[in-house]
């Protein structure tokens, strides 16, 4: 064997132990925050200022970007469901999508984007300016102080996100369909009416505080285990984004096989 | 009697050798000072002390107890009796001044808050700092946030005490203020420290053992005079702050 070959075998392997223990710390620290959050000993304070920090103030920009795909899809179908003279069915169609999959989907995308990079860039600095170490010499546990509150902010805040995003992506939706593709409102409620779910829509939820979770415990896995200095903290970040977006994708396509097979 | 003892400890970052067969008595009730060349160990030392170091081998025995037996829990308690002034001050930077000198007592101790706050500014006076209550850690100057962190570390008078340059870019004057403080806490308390520091004028003034590192290991130990007087001249060169010796530059 060339020395090439060797060398891609060693790099593959040392590839290969460093996902696992990325996985195993993850889990070491799902483990933990879980241990605090069952003996209820939740910060409440914290987790009050974390749920208006991470999930409030996301609420714009999940209305957003939620109302523009509802419309588009809406009026995608609609366009073709007019001319196979199947109107009566777009409401229900978008209403399936965006409650199983687009909802909890587009949301935790856009939060993943702004408070797992948020949640990686302040606990990584805390790492290199020592306020990590600073806590634990006084006998505190970073975990319980800084990722459970997280942790259960974004469990619940998640969900009310992507209620608020189903939302306005089927009113946008009925919206568009009306105007541009000429669908009474009667119609797509009626249509919703048919062929909605609510078990689709509170599974779509249930990702939803998954994709939450998700998405805390990877920014601060990340933030907590950053190494030198400011360009530590930067490497991070945009770590924590990636991977909590790659995560939420795999997570989704796993939990859809699962839930609505 | 010795408080804590590091005993044959090496500690390695990657692949550099910070301490080697490195032993160190800090004596009970009394202040150690340790001095060293920058980068020799001595803040991975003060780390050792209260646990966020382990050592690949040897032992760091706190009362009579290795820190490496402690279990999770214990380790806690323990921390929660020793205290530590970091070397670049640490401060929560959400928090106001007030509220990071209040969090040990807030967080470890039963006190009512009317009596977290009269100890809290009774503890900013102590360094100079009790118009700061309020004030964010953002807006204090190197030398102010500092204090701030000396005072979190007292605040609940803990039995050990571990300061990472005190008095490191500080004015003469709160360099001296603080260097009584060190030595009137210690005498009030009862307690033990180790100052880690470079000022040598403040540790002559304080130190009842100064212990030298030097190449992962402590080369010299003992009060101040007998250290003074050390015939080792690594030691003499490192107390004159000559450049001719043996230590390389
Ligand atoms: N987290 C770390 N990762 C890698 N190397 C480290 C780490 N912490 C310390 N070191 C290395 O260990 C050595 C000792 O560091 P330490 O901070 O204990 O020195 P010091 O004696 O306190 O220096 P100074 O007087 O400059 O504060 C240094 O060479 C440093 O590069
Ligand atoms: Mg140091």
């Amino acid at each position: 064997m060339g020395a090439h070959a060797i060398k891609t075998i060693e790099d593959v392997g040392r590839g290969a132990t460093g996902v696992l223990e990325y996985a195993g710390g993850l889990a070491m620290l799902s483990v933990e925050s879980a241990a605090f959050i069952a003996s209820l000993r939740v910060r409440l304070k914290e987790t009050f200022e974390q749920a208006y920090f991470l999930g409030i103030q996301s609420t714009v920009i999940v209305l957003l970007t939620s109302t523009l795909t509802g419309m588009i899809v809406s009026f995608e179908a609609a366009q073709n469901a007019v001319s196979y003279g199947i109107s009566n069915v777009v409401g229900g169609a978008v209403t399936f999508t965006t409650s199983r999959e687009l909802g909890p989907m587009l949301s935790a995308v856009v939060v993943a984007g702004r408070a797992g990079a948020a949640i990686a860039a302040e606990l990584g600095s805390m790492v290199v300016t020592e306020q990590i170490e600073a806590l634990e010499s006084l006998g505190l546990s970073p975990i319980r102080m800084l990722v459970v509150p997280r942790l259960v902010a974004m469990i619940v805040m998640m969900p009310v996100l992507t209620i608020l995003a189903d939302i306005v992506a089927i009113v946008g939706g009925g919206y568009l369909a009306h105007t541009l593709a000429g669908i009474p409102y009667d119609t797509f409620t009626e249509s919703i009416r048919n062929y909605g779910s609510f078990s689709d829509f509170w599974k779509g939820l249930i990702k939803a505080a998954v994709f939450g979770a998700l998405i805390v415990l990877v920014g601060c896995y990340q933030g907590l285990s950053t190494r030198g200095g400011a360009a530590g903290v930067g490497r991070s970040t945009t770590g924590a984004v990636v991977l909590a977006i790659i995560l939420i994708f795999v997570t989704n396509f796993m939990m859809s096989l699962i839930l609505f097979r | 009697m010795n408080f804590a003892r590091i005993e044959g400890v090496t500690l390695r970052f990657g692949d550099k050798i910070v301490l080697q067969d490195c032993t160190l008595d800090v004596k009970a009730r009394a202040i150690t000072c340790l001095i060293g060349l920058s980068g020799a160990g001595k803040s991975t030392i003060l780390r050792l002390l209260n646990g966020l170091r382990t050592p690949d081998s040897g032992r760091v025995i706190v009362k009579s107890t290795d820190l490496a037996t402690l279990k999770q829990r214990d380790l806690v308690k323990f921390r929660q009796k020793v205290g530590f002034s970091f070397q670049f001050a640490a401060l929560f930077d959400s928090l106001t001044v007030g509220e990071n000198v209040a969090l040990p007592l807030r967080e470890n101790t039963k006190m009512s808050d009317a009596e977290i706050t009269k100890v809290v500014h009774a503890t900013l006076e102590s360094v100079g700092l009790e118009n700061a209550v309020e004030q964010m850690p953002s807006e204090l100057s190197g030398g102010m946030l500092k204090r701030v962190g000396f005072a979190r570390a007292v605040v609940n008078n803990p039995e050990l005490v571990l300061y990472d340059e005190p008095t490191t870019g500080l004015d003469p004057i709160i360099t001296h203020v603080l260097t009584d403080t060190i030595k009137r806490l210690r005498r009030q308390l009862n307690g033990t420290a180790v100052v880690v520091s470079h000022d040598l004028d403040s540790i002559f003034v304080m130190a009842d053992y100064v212990a030298m590192l030097f190449e992962g290991a402590i080369i010299e130990y003992g009060t101040v005079e007998e250290v003074r007087r050390s015939a080792n001249p690594i030691v003499q060169q490192f107390l004159q702050g000559s450049e001719v010796g043996p230590i390389p530059l």
